[in-house]
């Protein structure tokens, strides 16, 4: 006592200890050692089952045959870079979202455009339909998720019945329906996700852990529970349980931003889409990477990844504008799409898997199949 | 303040057309921050896990038993897919 009465310096120390609710002893060195103590724990653990390769136990699968996948239609109406698409559960109709403000849909199989609606705001990077098929969300650099009921009126103007649901402080980098209607998941440059309430626009969870601008996010198919992955600026992706908002896995061992994050059918896995020019596949049960889809003539990043039905091919849209299709099993690449005249910045499978859909900064919109 | 910031770093746009970033403080409360980082990665640590040999298997399987059901794979008949034209254009 007659220590801390004669060096005031301290009193403020160890005050601020304890308002801080400090184990005695605890400070940030400790904390600081616990912590990589226990980073080297998780390495070990994760090294220790780490008995064989992915693509060695699937040599003895056999290898792909050759693939022949051509542009089927081309869906043209964009005045400006194509950032986001979304299909419908229908399998016939697409959401896009682009550079210009423009949100469209279309009837895929006529290249119809049905309804077309101009945002307040540039850069509608996120951009999703709604699995009643009647309203769309879509949001990007005014930081907010809105969703728009779709009108059977073709006359109807689609901004007046405009919803704003969700509000960060800034971009609005994805957002995804869940089950219903009634709930979407959006993430942000601000570093967070969040869950909100349609109807109310009530904010149900938040999701904090990302270091920097979460790019994407993807939820796991609904047999699975309720988890959901991102990936962002911060090269991490994670895993998040979306009741109590706590991440439960995290991987870190792409070199760069993950542009995109996607899961694999049966939600066991996810793959990863990077600008260090490399797709990787992380197992949630093995707790770690188990493929990378890489090659040395590959140099530019991949934007967007999806899996076909089964999960054995992986379509990745690039920065150098082709799409590459990898052999997720074996990790070899069976086909490179050529047909884009500028960045691919989205790929998504449709629901039926019949085909697939390329979105771009040529502006233009691919249906290959 | 983030270290990165996509459309700056990009230089997709400048940055002064970009709305205000609210500046995370990351350095003010240090202890705070190593605290929920070790109680994070005490969450992580304590997952269980299995080999890589059997979610290799696993992952295996489920591409196996879908493979029929997945037309991009497999290739499906002009026919059946909405998508491919049943008869040749002709460019004239």
């Amino acid at each position: 006592i007659a220590y801390l009465l004669t060096h005031p310096s301290s009193i403020c120390a160890f005050l601020k200890m304890a308002c801080q609710g400090l184990a005695k002893g605890e400070t940030t060195n400790t904390l600081k050692a616990e912590s990589e103590s226990l980073k080297a724990k998780l390495e070990e653990e994760r090294a220790k089952l780490h008995d064989v390769e992915l693509h060695q136990v699937a040599e003895k699968i056999d290898a792909l045959g050759q693939f022949v996948m051509k542009t089927r239609r081309t869906l043209k109406g964009h005045g400006n870079k194509v950032l986001c698409m979304d299909w419908c559960r229908d399998k016939r109709r697409i959401v896009s979202s682009s550079q210009d403000g423009k949100v469209i849909v279309w009837d895929a199989y006529t290249t119809n455009k049905e309804h077309a609606v101009t945002m307040p705001c540039t850069w509608v990077m996120a951009c999703a339909y709604a699995p009643s098929g009647c309203a769309v969300a879509c949001g990007g650099l005014d930081n907010k998720c809105s969703v728009y009921p779709l009108s059977l009126d073709k006359n109807e103007n689609l901004a007046a019945k405009k919803k704003s649901v969700a509000m960060h402080t800034n971009y609005l980098s994805s957002c995804s329906f869940t089950n219903s209607d009634m709930q979407i998941l959006t993430s942000s440059g601000d570093g967070t996700c969040a869950l909100w309430d349609v109807e109310s626009g009530q904010l149900l969870q938040s999701f904090h852990g990302h270091s920097a601008d979460v790019l994407s996010l993807d939820l796991a198919p609904s047999e699975t529970g309720n988890t959901f992955v991102s990936g962002g600026c911060d090269k991490k992706a994670n895993v998040w349980d979306m009741r109590s908002g706590q991440n439960v896995q995290s991987f870190e061992t792409h070199e760069s931003d993950i542009n995109n994050v996607k899961y694999y059918p049966s939600g066991d896995a996810f793959a990863t889409g990077s600008d260090d020019a490399t797709c990787r596949l992380y197992d949630l049960r093995a707790d770690r990477e188990v493929a990378i889809y890489s090659k040395d003539s590959i140099i530019f990043g991949a934007s967007s990844v999806d899996f076909s039905l089964s999960g054995r091919l992986l379509f990745a849209g690039y920065n150098d504008y082709t799409i590459n299709v990898w052999d997720v099993l074996k990790g070899t690449r069976v086909a490179i799409l050529f047909g884009h005249e500028n960045r691919v910045s989205t790929v998504r499978v449709s629901p039926d898997g019949t085909a697939f859909c390329s979105g771009s900064w040529d502006n233009t919109l691919r249906i290959w199949a | 303040m983030w270290n990165s910031f996509k459309f700056v770093k990009e230089g997709w746009i400048d940055s002064y057309m970009v709305s205000k970033m609210s500046s995370k403080m990351v350095g003010s409360n240090n202890l705070a921050h190593a605290k929920r980082m070790v109680q994070q990665l005490r969450v992580e640590a304590s997952i269980e896990r299995i080999k890589v040999s059997k979610a290799s298997a696993d992952l295996m399987r489920y591409c196996g038993e879908n493979a029929k059901y997945d037309p991009l794979l497999m290739g499906i008949p002009a026919s059946e897919n909405p998508f491919k034209d049943k008869k040749p254009c002709t460019i004239l």
